[in-house]
């Protein structure tokens, strides 16, 4: 099971900023062990995708991501998830304050 | 040839202003660090495994008493280490998670510190714990027990193991924490027997280290100065180790805990 996320958006002047922690081991080729690394991310507001990232293994072990969105008004529901190469997966959702 | 004297002057000069820029530098990197630290992970995993039932009595810790009261976790940490009645000794986070263990759960001593420090691929669950426990006390001023006879007993002998040399380097604590203005390299050695350094540093810790992706306990701290002071390696959660984390906590008492910290 993945392990937990932690999530803060926050809007101001019409931008809405994000910042989340993710709970991932992000293994790369180089420690000797099976490659283990978050590739892809998905931002939802309202349930619409605004953004798809695509990530390497040069990420760092539990990783933080920081973004602002334009616009987004109290309340607006911004979901984060992601899936890595094994399948695994986990999202967290937070409401715009 | 005559301009040596005043490259040489000039070097003194720009040595005191190079360490300040340092320290303002390093200072940067700490509140860079700090936001966005995996410490909070830590801590909702801390969260959920002190709600996990464990152990042959299939219990979780949601009973057990900090000191504050059975299940009160909130401004737990800040008041400790402390005096228990029921374990007739005086005991740090570490030593009461460990009686928990052994006394609500029915674990025995020999599994719950099979495996007490972790490494950056399994941390420990003595770290989670840590972690979550700590981050109910933010906010609440350090005020470790000194009023009874063996809190006091504790301190005085943490002071003493502080100061005692001993070991195949001869070294005590205070060989590196013992001089104002001393570093390893970039880091700085704070003189722990004073509150005006004990104080930062003992409301940061348990801490995250960005350098090994590591949550690091009070425990390990110094069973790991032990190591670097080449002691033999002392019992987790023995007298001396609490003795140790008493006198530094009541030589930092009054400071807001504001941990768990996030550190190079």
């Amino acid at each position: 099971m993945a392990g937990p996320m932690k999530m803060r958006a926050t809007t101001t002047g019409g931008t809405t900023e994000v910042r989340v922690l993710m709970t991932h081991p992000m293994t790369t080729a180089q420690s000797g062990q099976a490659l283990h690394f978050i590739q892809n991310i998905t931002v939802k507001q309202n349930g619409k995708a605004v953004v798809e990232a695509e990530i390497s293994q040069a990420v760092s072990r539990n990783p933080v991501f920081s973004f602002r969105l334009k616009g987004g008004a109290k309340g607006d529901k911004i979901e984060v998830s992601w899936l890595d190469n094994k399948g695994e997966t986990n999202k967290i959702e937070t409401a715009v304050a | 040839m005559r301009w040596l004297p005043l490259a040489i002057a000039g070097a003194l000069i720009c040595t005191p202003v190079f360490a300040q820029d340092a320290k303002k530098e390093i200072q940067k990197y700490q509140q860079m660090i700090a936001d966005g630290s995996p410490v909070e992970l830590f801590e909702l995993e801390g969260e959920a495994l002190w709600k996990k039932p464990q152990g042959p009595n299939n219990v979780s810790l949601e009973k057990c008493d900090l000191g504050q009261g059975a299940g009160v976790v909130k401004g737990a940490y800040a008041r400790l280490p402390r005096y228990f009645k029921d374990a007739d000794r005086v005991m740090d986070l570490e030593a009461r998670l460990l009686h928990c263990m052994t006394t609500l759960q029915g674990r025995s001593r020999e599994e719950a510190t099979k495996r007490v420090f972790g490494n950056e691929n399994q941390p420990s669950e003595m770290e989670y714990l840590s972690a979550y426990v700590a981050s109910q006390s933010r906010g609440v001023k350090l005020a470790a027990g000194t009023s009874h006879p063996k809190e006091k007993e504790a301190y005085e002998l943490g002071k003493a193991l502080f100061f005692h040399r001993a070991g195949g380097w001869d070294m005590s604590c205070a060989s590196c924490h013992g001089e104002e203005n001393k570093r390893i390299r970039m880091q700085e050695l704070p003189v722990m027997s004073k509150p005006q350094f004990a104080r930062p540093i003992m409301a940061t810790w348990p801490a995250y280290r960005v350098s090994n992706s590591q949550f690091k306990t009070m425990q390990w701290r110094i069973n790991d100065c032990f190591r670097q002071m080449r002691y033999p390696e002392p019992k987790f959660a023995s007298d001396a180790t609490i003795a140790l984390n008493t006198f530094l906590t009541v030589t930092a008492a009054g400071e807001p805990y504001r941990g768990p910290g996030t550190k190079r």
